[in-house]
């Protein structure tokens, strides 16, 4: 077994301390050593965005970051989404539109969707088409997802 | 029907949109999938898969990876006991067994030989790579012709042949075949003005869940068995293991969770055998997760096909005969869907003389499972593909002559019993009167497709315990594992049937110890059957409520009346209980009520769908854009429209991916070349536009509220209605799927050459 490495970060705001070997993912350092399964692994080679998270306020597959990448830095999963009990309205646009199926996806593309509305409020159906090609969802076939999204936007602009 | 005294037309939670209730889990990353099970001590196992196509294993040795530190146990097939008899013809328990590890010959690129497990996953896939195989490699057998060769490679010395839906017998050492026919079709043919024959392939594909296969297994000192699992169908999944393992299926328990996508792929064991006797082997529980890389080559994708068609119709539009040969993948092991493809075949509509003729081909592939509608896909894009030419030479609307020919309610099917009430002619004429039907194109290369779609959809069993508690809420656990938000749409009916709201009912899913046997999520059933077994357990309980009450108003219990959620006593009016105050009487008038009932629901109301799409053409690269994309589908009764229009929408996207971009690509030595999502290509946000949905609703007399199935056969008809836009678009006839921008471009370079 390959050494262990002390880790300090910070995760959805709170800092953490981790050990981790070198070779572990941030997705399975996530899952497997924190216990924030709320990050889901669909491919583990970075093609299917189930498992997105920020670090440093940037979308990544975690899958595709190391551990011991995270030290110093501030990631967020979908366990920080909900801020004390109320949902994102993201959150509750996907339970509204149906804009999930199995859920396996999901929390990638609440984590993601975020993103999108931090850097652009109103995006056109064009827009967060491309900005979600990076997560595959198999069930939905994406319209309720985009619809969702949209939701969510109305809702955040008219600050309801 | 009745159903606690209720009607179609005074439904009152039927056909509305409530969120579900397991998605507050889901959206705060707290819903617990199979790769979420964490238990103490739990080991990590991995699988070594045979590198070759085909090859025989002389030996395996394993001891330098049983001696490494870390590891706990190393088995391979020497480890399975002999398989139990098997229980139904459906499973053969003995290739059930063989397909999840090699026994003498590894018969596909990622088949199991040997599995570890160990303290974590990087110390079990070290140990992989210190088992040693000794294989000698055979010749491989890739497509279902050469397949059927007189000189292919045998696969299995004795085959027995296969069973899905219908039995095979064997025809070729690497093939089973059935048929199916009426009438003369020589007859048939002489007297038509058009014939059209056409020959197509389509490759093999997966089901694509997100979440891949992860099973873990504790085997316990008295020899009992737990399993969390990623399944449609836990029932099945114990079956599967009790044969495999030769352990009785009550020893077993399978604990459902909540499933990561599935399609007809997760009805299958591949992991759970190898995490139960690793764990048997080290007495500790052992967690198995397939990578992507394993999923796509050694779990069951869908069938890739060679299909003749040739079908005649006469001056009248009247389609007179067909002659049908369809051989389609079955993998490593006998038992593909080519039943179901000819089955599915031409069944929409009435032709008096046809003849239907399948082979379930061996070769070396995976072990081909169901995906969504299975066969029908690649049926339906050969026939409705046939249908477009039929319709052109005729000079006729292609909607009109499906018109034509639409099989009616009463009508023969081809399995020789009258046809069920469908509304096939009304959804063809909801896509003719639509206004996409009519809608100008406006640019060049652009042109508009349509096909029109059937599937038969399952019964069988299924069963729900209710309980009633002293708040008037309800609990109601039944069989059937949720993929897709069918918990709600099981307690919505039964707050129908109880006339009470929707969030005062709770469903969940029971492990296989907990509750009655119900059959998997499969056949677009578990909305249609499990729900006539949540409205039948709660006919029940008002039975049993109406006594209560006329115990408490000393009446007889004919006098009581259930209306809507309310009992009153017909002989004084003023005697009225809601179902909430009755509830809160139970404890005190002889105890809280439950019951539970197993039901077993044959009346499945047929699934049809039209799928109307607008392409362009790019001439120069092949590529085929998606404009505009419609589909309609009859859902008997719409439990929930938006699930239903979810159902329809994400059914439309596989099959456009189907129709464009998906296959397996296959090296030259049989190993396969595209095993991630970055290869093997599936359908982004960015890849078609939103997809209209239009729901039809012809009640289906086998359902209390006239529910049918609706989850499948949205997937049948992308694949021809893209070929014939893009027939409509550039004039040329496309034969093969994928219909990618190679495929594409090949048949454009020929047409110009033949205009030469």
């Amino acid at each position: 077994m390959s050494e262990m490495v002390h880790v300090k970060t910070t995760i959805n705001g709170a800092a953490v301390d981790f050990l981790c070997e070198p070779r572990q993912s941030l997705l399975e350092v996530l899952r497997d050593v924190l216990y924030l399964t709320g990050t889901k692994e669909g491919c583990n080679d970075g093609n299917c965005g189930s498992c997105t998270v920020t670090l440093d306020g940037v979308l990544v597959n975690a899958c595709c970051v190391l551990g011991v990448e995270v030290a110093g830095k501030a990631v967020t999963t979908i366990e920080g989404m909900a801020k004390n009990g109320n949902l994102h309205p993201l959150q509750v646009a996907f339970l509204e539109e149906t804009g999930l199926q199995c859920g396996i996806c999901t929390p990638g593309f609440l984590v993601s969707s975020r993103a999108l509305l931090e850097r652009h409020p109103a995006p056109s159906e064009a827009q967060i088409r491309h900005w979600l090609a990076g997560n595959l969802c198999r069930c939905t076939g994406y319209d309720r997802i985009i619809l969702a999204v949209q939701k969510a936007s109305k809702r955040m602009l008219a600050g309801t | 029907m009745k159903a606690g005294g209720k009607r179609e037309d005074v439904l009152r939670v039927i056909g509305t949109t409530p969120i579900r209730p397991d998605g507050l889990d889901k959206v705060t990353g707290r819903a617990i999938f199979a790769d979420d099970i964490h238990l103490p001590g739990m080991l990590h196992g991995k699988v070594l898969r045979s590198p070759h196509a085909h090859a025989r294993i002389k030996s395996i040795d394993t001891r330098q990876a049983a001696a490494l530190p870390g590891v706990h146990a190393v088995i391979s097939a020497a480890d399975f006991p002999e398989p139990a008899k098997p229980t139904s013809k459906s499973a053969d328990i003995s290739d059930l067994a063989t397909n999840c590890m090699a026994t003498t010959t590894a018969l596909y690129d990622g088949h199991a030989v040997a599995a570890v497990a160990a303290e974590n996953i990087h110390i079990a896939g070290q140990a992989l790579g210190l088992i040693e195989v000794d294989y000698e490699v055979l010749d491989a057998v890739l497509d279902v012709r050469s397949a059927m060769a007189d000189d292919a490679p045998v696969i299995h010395e004795n085959l027995k042949p296969g069973f899905f839906f219908a039995s095979t017998k064997k025809a070729h050492p690497n093939a089973g075949r059935l048929e199916y026919s009426d009438g003369d079709i020589s007859k048939g043919f002489s007297c038509a003005s058009v014939i059209v024959e056409r020959t197509f392939t389509t490759q093999t594909v997966h089901q694509g869940y997100i979440e891949a296969h992860i099973s873990t297994a504790l085997w316990d000192a008295d020899d009992r068995l737990s399993v969390w699992t990623s399944c449609q169908g836990h029932f099945d999944i114990r079956d599967q293991l009790a044969g495999i393992l030769n352990i009785p299926m009550s020893h077993i328990n399978v604990i459902p969770l909540e499933v990561g996508g599935a399609f007809g792929g997760k009805d299958s064991v591949y992991l759970d055998p190898l995490a139960a006797l690793l764990s048997k082997k080290c007495g500790r529980p052992v967690k198995m997760a397939m990578s992507r890389n394993e999923v796509l080559r050694a779990t069951g994708p869908s069938s890739g096909s060679s299909m003749r068609v040739r079908m005649g119709v006469d001056d009248s539009g009247k389609l007179v005969a067909a002659d049908i040969s369809f051989a389609f993948e079955a993998g490593a092991f006998p038992g593909g869907p080519v039943s179901a493809g000819i089955l599915t075949a031409t069944t929409r509509y009435n032709i008096p003389n046809y003849r239907l003729e399948g082979f379930d081909v061996i070769l070396n592939k995976p072990k081909i499972r169901p995906y969504r509608a299975p066969g029908a896909t690649q049926s339906h894009f050969a026939v409705e593909t046939v249908l477009d030419e039929l319709a052109e030479k005729l000079g006729m609307d292609p909607i009109e002559l499906r018109i034509r020919n639409a099989m009616k309610t009463g009508d023969r099917l081809v399995l020789g019993y009258p046809c069920p009430v469908i509304g096939g002619v009304e959804l063809l004429e909801a896509v003719r009167s639509h206004p996409h039907y009519r809608a100008p194109l406006d640019g060049q290369n652009q042109g508009r497709g349509v096909a029109y779609g059937f599937w038969y959809g399952g019964g069988g069993a299924s069963s729900a315990e209710l309980s009633v508690n002293a708040d008037g809420t309800v609990q109601v656990c039944t069989g059937s594992c949720d993929m897709s938000g069918t918990r709600m749409t099981l307690a919505m009916q039964t707050a129908e049937a109880l006339g009470i709201q929707v969030s005062e009912v709770q469903v969940t899913t029971g492990d296989t110890q907990s509750i009655g046997f119900t059959l998997p999520a499969w056949g677009s059933r578990t909305t249609f059957a499990t729900g006539i077994a949540c409205i039948t357990v709660a006919e029940k309980v008002i039975a049993k409520m109406i006594e209560r009450a006329a115990g408490i108003w000393e009446t007889d219990n004919s006098n009581v009346r259930f209306d809507a959620g309310v009992f009153t006593n017909t002989n004084d009016k003023l005697q009225a209980l809601t179902f909430k105050q009755l509830a809160a009487k139970l404890d005190s008038t002889g105890g809280l009520l439950s019951d539970q009932a197993s039901v077993s629901p044959q009346g499945v109301g047929f699934q049809l769908a039209a799928y109307l799409v607008d392409v362009e053409v790019d001439t120069q690269t092949g590529k085929v854009s998606i404009l505009r994309s419609t589909i309609f589908q009859d859902a008997g009764k719409a439990v929930h429209p938006d699930y239903v229009a979810g159902q329809m929408q994400g059914g439309v996207v596989q099959g456009l991916g189907w129709a464009l971009n998906e296959a397996y690509i296959y090296r030259a030595d049989g190993t396969l070349a595209n095993t991630s999502f970055l290869d093997y290509r599936m359908p982004t946000a960015l890849d078609q536009p939103m997809t209209e949905t239009v729901i039809l609703e012809t009640p289906n007399p086998g359902h209390p509220y006239g529910v049918r199935g609706v989850g499948e056969v949205s997937i049948v008809n992308p694949p021809a209605a893209v070929a014939n836009a893009i027939y409509n678009a550039v004039g040329i006839r496309m034969d093969s799927l994928p219909m990618s921008p190679t495929a594409v471009l090949e048949k454009l370079w020929e047409h110009q050459a033949a205009q030469l």
